[in-house]
């Protein structure tokens, strides 16, 4: 008697069963913890309207300053009795809008001045290259309160600035990637099979440097959440009644002996946030860059 | 070596150039100084006078020149709040502020560089895990969460230490270590990677097989040649000083260039935020003329090289 062996769906299932749990099991625990901590965020931001139990602006008086684990209060309330919780996922939510917004303007416009710098290259080629050789000189933070503090502030002119952060590393990068590329087969077959330049740039040189591009973006979006608190928090980025992350910090630290939680919690989201990003960023950048080992 | 040179020497000035019309710009037309300094209350005979008194009725490219002569002839302006000279008031808070950055600096240096090699060394020991997660967590760490929560756990649970202001030695430890710690973070990181590179070149391989002692093959191979990316980051941190003390001096309550900086822009003091600026730029562009310069006393191969 012998045993039939398993049909062969069955095995080819057990097979690809297995090379997902290996694929997951290989997935260290620390980004996975990060990822998971990511989708969480998103989701906060994403139903923020429906999660937070109470109004931003809702006070209670009665219950000012109540420390966390208060009934009712999760995370206890500030000086106005506003609930510490609902203001955190709100913040989230802002911050987080902020940094997507900024992240995508920065890419979109650096990537496309370096893919100009590359077509035209001469003078617009040295004006590119001359821009993004001032942005470097300029550190951003003091750039950034220089323009806010005297246009005033408002959320878009928020994300206006912050959607320069970093535009010069996208360029640079996307400048040196289409210029190799035009030195490539590809490129230069589909100029002389007649593309526009728009064509060749969209259809053919982006999608070739997306990887890079995305991992650069994986590292300025880090960096725009903690600038954009970092100003909130000097008094400079988002205004009352409207909160980030960065100005819960700030206007916690007034509290700091009586009431340390407003700012603590807050600070655990970003401190929490950005490592998982640069966790995820970092693992990301080792499976899509095929320039490092 | 002299085209070099003068190559990065044009390219500074024109650098602080742009920095200055930048600050010219952005400061002049983002509002009238005269409403915010007098009030709105004021009659407008006095608003003119004021306007004239500090040349704010000329027109616009008449203002930038005249800025621009006074700055070539070291007139950085008065400050609008105290009128007294820009400079002097900027320059008053210059030793609060290297009282922390100096420091700081040596902390980055003498923890990050050592931890990052040490790291490379001993590459995928516990020690190397440690020191990447500490690296990564250290420049994750936002510098105002972590000088409160320093301010919390030291100065309000602890009283070891004063939570602000200047004064003994005591009150700059705090700061200090905020400022440093995403440096340290930063050139850990920076400097294992360099060193695993260099680690894996040919001519380590060929230096150990010849028989060359170890510690001789890091120290007369390895390290200089993994110094030239580590010189470009050390720079890039003197560069920005400046904006890593803006938000340190606020949390601290120190009484340096950042704190000034953002009391200024508060006031909108023109001249004090244009001094600053200038400053700022100044010190970015010349600590990275130093770098170009050290490339070629580290590297005496970009020596030989013309640039370019």
């Amino acid at each position: 008697m012998t045993l039939a062996p398993p049909p062969a769906t069955e095995t080819a299932a057990r097979n690809a069963a297995h090379r997902a749990l290996r694929r997951v099991t290989r997935l260290p625990v620390a980004v996975g913890l990060s990822l998971t901590w990511l989708a969480l965020m998103l989701l906060c931001a994403a139903l923020a309207d429906w999660l937070r139990p109470y109004d931003v602006t809702q006070m209670d008086l009665m219950a000012r300053l109540s420390p966390p684990g208060t009934p009712g209060h999760w995370l206890g309330t500030d000086e106005l009795g506003r609930d510490v919780l609902s203001r955190l996922i709100q913040s989230i939510r802002v911050s987080l809008i902020i940094a997507f917004g900024a992240t995508l303007l920065s890419a979109l416009f650096g990537t496309t001045l370096g893919f100009l710098a590359a077509q035209f290259r001469g003078a617009v080629e040295h004006f590119v290259v001359m821009l993004a050789d001032f942005q470097a000189a300029l550190p951003f933070l003091i750039m950034s309160l220089a323009v806010l503090a005297f246009f005033g502030t408002s959320m878009w002119l928020l994300v206006a600035l912050m959607g320069f952060y970093g535009w010069e590393r996208y360029a640079r990068i996307a400048r040196g990637l289409a210029i190799s590329a035009g030195a490539q087969g590809y490129a230069a077959a589909v100029v002389q099979l007649g593309a526009t330049p728009r064509r060749v740039y969209l259809h053919h040189i982006l999608p070739n440097v997306a990887s890079t591009l995305i991992v650069s973006m994986t590292l300025t979006f880090p960096e725009i959440i903690l600038m954009e608190s970092g100003l909130s928090f000097l008094g400079l980025g988002v205004q009352p009644p409207e909160s980030s992350l960065g100005n819960m910090v700030g206007f916690g630290r007034e509290y700091l002996t009586t009431a340390p939680w407003i700012m603590l919690a807050p600070a655990v989201v970003i401190m929490l946030t950005t490592l998982s990003i640069s966790l995820a960023g970092d693992w990301l950048r080792d499976k899509l860059d095929p320039t490092i080992r | 070596m002299i085209t070099f040179v003068l190559i990065r020497l044009v390219r500074a000035v024109v650098t602080v150039l742009a920095v200055m019309t930048f600050a010219f710009v952005v400061l002049r037309m983002s509002g009238d100084p005269a409403q915010v300094l007098l009030g709105p209350d004021l009659p407008q005979e006095a608003v003119d006078a004021f306007r004239k008194e500090w040349g704010l009725d000329a027109p616009l490219w008449q203002q930038y020149l005249s800025y621009f002569r006074a700055i070539l002839s070291g007139d950085f302006g008065l400050s609008m709040r105290d009128r007294s000279p820009a400079i002097e008031l900027v320059l008053d808070r210059v030793p609060a502020t290297l009282q922390l950055t100096l420091p700081a600096l040596l902390l980055k240096l003498g923890i990050g560089i050592p931890a990052g090699i040490y790291a490379a060394l001993h590459r995928d020991s516990a020690v190397d895990r440690g020191v990447i997660f500490l690296a990564i967590l250290g420049f994750t760490i936002p510098s105002f969460v972590m000088g409160l929560v320093l301010v919390l756990i030291f100065a309000v649970t602890l009283h070891w230490l004063p939570s602000g202001g200047i004064g003994t030695w005591q009150h700059a430890l705090l700061p200090a270590i905020t400022m440093s710690i995403g440096g340290i973070g930063i050139l850990a990181r920076f400097s294992r990677s360099a060193m695993i590179e260099v680690m894996g070149q040919p001519y380590i391989r060929t230096a150990s097989a010849k028989g060359v002692r170890w510690q001789d093959v890091v120290r007369g191979h390895a390290l200089p040649n993994a110094a030239v990316p580590i010189v470009t980051i050390v720079g890039f941190m003197v560069g920005s000083v400046i904006s890593g003390a803006v938000v340190v001096e606020t949390i601290f309550s120190w009484p340096g260039i950042g704190r000034l900086l953002i009391v200024s822009v508060a006031n909108r003091d023109l001249a004090v935020v244009q001094c600053i600026l200038l400053i700022i730029a100044a010190v970015m562009v010349v600590s990275n003329l130093v770098v170009d310069l050290l490339y070629g006393w580290l590297d005496p191969r970009l020596r030989a090289q013309p640039a370019h």
